[in-house]
């Protein structure tokens, strides 16, 4: 748990560091709950709240029914009186079983009140393939949200931002949806200890390059790093953006980078059309940004399918470190 | 209330529970519901109010019978057809208007309109849109009361449409689940949009619901003041001992059509007329005088006085000054 690198640094694991938010927050807290299914004794489906039923009891780490639209909307009720619940869906998939209570009322109501309420509830939800769940338990549907004005959508990449911004979700007024990777779930990486927040809507650049940008999210950073560095052997410098959030979307940090490289490249899980790639392309065309550019804008995105079962097909269905490396080989090259 | 009514006293339920002030204002309120629905109505006739309304005309007991032993600290949660919880629950008509008129000075600050009414200060969550949206909420705010150990109680409001949604279901079983302080007010009018009830239900009464939540559940002639605020009494006593959640189903008429689209084709002349002569507001009237809380003069003085601050109302609409359309898209998060 309290593993150590070799620089001395505490290491933790997305997991562990996702549930050390949540006990930080409940122990700081009282109003702070958290609610899914299976959360309690079973500790999750992907043992995130593990143990804390037995820190917290069962009134505070609450297994709710089979019930994802009315869980949501309870936890929806809850926030607007004056908890802070903490809603886990077991996959991000069952969020469309509850989007009658994310869409209309969560992300409405202070604007349908005229902001005389607030809903600072927080919704988790672990997304991605490459577990061989197939069509209905691996889809990447974070950018439906972020067409959601209301709400704020998270993709945490890193341990360290898993826990920073999960507090700092929960210290937003506002509801937010925090997609985490279920591939980095064992991911481990540096975490501080005790208390800290991650800016909400701050992009970050993981790599510094000159000679193209690549924007990605969640697992697809970790791709992007290493395509860069593979790439970096060859001569070619590749800056890596790590976006962090998809709403509101980080578009000084982005279009600051177009300018100096002149190469775009957007990397993402979700299906490629009309997703997170169209939005930021689109973003940098309309910008002075555009005028910096030496080749068109690629967008890297998942085939246009179901996630499929098949290991191979469910591999070759979203961006691979490969293919982002053949990518950005081609925008580098000007092969597009 | 008052307690000093004799065991052998078989007046009607709200004569002998209630003191004649509350009474008074209790009618005062249900004159203040039949004259601003009327003056909505007007006013959207004459183009002072655009987008639709749900009006409840002929509901008025409903409404006001069930908030009648509610506090500012207790919640309601309310439908479509809420322009009279609103009222019950305590709003002031002038910002109803206003909020009709789409001005500044409404409740949501002309964001919301008809549809999204709402008073957090006097515990109404608001009116809702979407059929069945605020049973989870209303489950949620139970659970924040019973969390933060208040005996506050939350009435849901909900129509017969509702009780077909998959909302419904899942916020009934999770209050019962975890014994909510939640009362389920079912206002059954008959008709959802067109469909009679007979036709969309499986069931002779919503309130046999109840049955498959282990609730209590009780249907009363919605149109009888005393008949629904005596289910609702006990449904609240049984709430704020812990005992957990109740469905009342107030069976009643609305005298308008659904919306102002509404042509009249699902039923006929003669029915809207004979449920016309059960009207509620005289039926109440009528019982207070029989009762000697009030003689005709005093009853037609509340109902001028209802009068009055209805027309004072729209004059306070009239007045107000529009929302800045710069403003466009302030409130859709918290400002710092």
């Amino acid at each position: 748990m309290n593993a150590m690198t070799e620089t001395g640094l505490r290491v933790l694991s997305y997991s562990e560091a996702i549930r050390e938010a949540m006990a930080i927050a409940m122990e700081n807290d009282p109003t702070v709950i958290l609610m899914g299914e299976d959360i309690g004794v079973y500790g999750g489906a992907f043992q995130v709240t593990l143990d804390l039923v037995d820190r917290f009891g069962p009134d505070r780490v609450m297994d709710t029914p089979i019930s994802e639209l009315g869980g949501a909307g309870v936890a929806v009720g809850a926030a607007l009186t004056g908890l802070k619940p903490i809603y886990e869906f077991q996959f991000s998939d069952f969020a469309m079983l509850a989007m009658e209570q994310i869409v209309n009322q969560a992300a409405k109501l202070r604007y349908m009140l005229g902001g005389e309420a607030s809903v600072p509830v927080v919704f988790r939800l672990p997304a991605g393939s490459g577990t061989g769940a197939a069509a209905q338990h691996s889809q990447s549907i974070e950018a439906w949200f972020g067409h959601v004005p209301g709400l704020k959508v998270l993709q945490p990449a890193t341990p360290e931002d898993a826990k920073g911004m999960l507090l700092s979700a929960l210290a937003d007024p506002d509801p937010v949806m925090i997609f985490e990777h279920k591939l980095l779930y064992k991911m481990k990486g540096h975490v501080p200890e005790g208390s800290y927040l991650t800016p909400i809507g701050k992009a970050l650049v993981r790599r510094s390059g000159t000679d193209l940008t690549i924007v990605a999210g969640s697992i697809m950073v970790h791709r992007a790093l290493e395509a860069a560095e593979r790439l970096a052997a060859e001569g070619i410098s590749a800056e890596v953006i790590d976006l962090r959030s998809i709403r509101p979307i980080d578009a000084e940090t982005i279009l600051a980078s177009v300018r100096k490289t002149g190469r775009l490249m957007v990397v993402y899980e979700g299906v490629k059309a009309f997703g997170v790639g169209a939005e930021i392309s689109a973003m940098v065309a309309e910008s002075d940004a555009f005028d910096h550019l030496d080749a068109p804008i690629l967008r890297l995105g998942a085939a246009d399918a179901p996630v499929p079962y098949n290991p191979d097909l469910e591999r070759a269905a979203v961006p691979q470190v490969e293919t982002i490396e053949a990518a950005a080989r081609r925008l580098a090259r000007r092969e597009v | 209330m008052t307690s000093d009514a004799p065991a052998t006293d078989n007046r009607p339920f709200a004569i002998r529970t209630y003191a004649p002030a509350q009474l008074r204002e209790a009618l005062r309120r249900m004159y203040l519901i039949r004259r601003f629905e009327e003056g909505a109505e007007d006013s959207y006739m004459r183009g002072l109010i655009h987008g639709t309304m749900h009006l409840s005309i002929g509901q008025e007991a409903s409404a006001m019978a069930t908030c009648m032993e509610l506090t500012d600290a207790d919640k309601i949660t309310s439908t479509h057809r809420g322009h009279g919880h609103c009222i019950a629950k305590g709003a002031d008509v002038g910002r109803m208007f206003a909020e009709f008129f789409g001005k500044e000075t409404g409740y949501c600050h002309g964001r919301g309109g008809s549809m999204h009414i709402a008073d957090v200060r006097t515990g109404n969550l608001g009116a809702n849109g979407i059929v069945g949206g605020g049973l989870p909420i209303a489950v949620g705010a139970a659970l924040t009361a019973k969390r933060l150990g208040r005996d506050d109680v939350t009435v849901c409001f909900f129509g017969d449409g509702a009780n077909n949604e998959g909302a419904f279901h899942e916020a009934l079983n999770m209050a019962s689940v975890w014994k909510l302080p939640v009362i389920f007010v079912c206002e059954n009018n008959g008709y959802g949009m067109s469909t009679a009830v007979t036709r969309s239900t499986a069931v002779r009464h919503i309130a046999d619901r109840a049955s498959a939540y282990s609730m209590p559940g009780i249907t009363v002639d919605g149109n009888d003041f005393s008949a629904v605020a005596e289910a609702v009494h006990a449904a609240i006593v049984r709430a704020r001992a812990g005992d957990g959640p109740s469905l009342v189903e107030n069976v009643t008429y609305r005298w308008r059509g659904h919306s102002k689209s509404d042509r009249n084709r699902y039923r006929t002349k003669e029915e809207i007329e004979e449920w016309m002569t059960r009207d509620p507001i005289a039926r109440f009237r009528s019982e207070l005088i029989a009762h000697g809380i009030l003689d005709e003069a005093a009853a037609d003085a509340v109902a001028a006085e209802a009068m009055a601050e209805v027309e004072a109302g729209i004059a306070f609409a009239k007045s107000s000054p529009a929302p800045a359309i710069g403003d466009v898209t302030r409130y859709v998060y918290a400002e710092n």
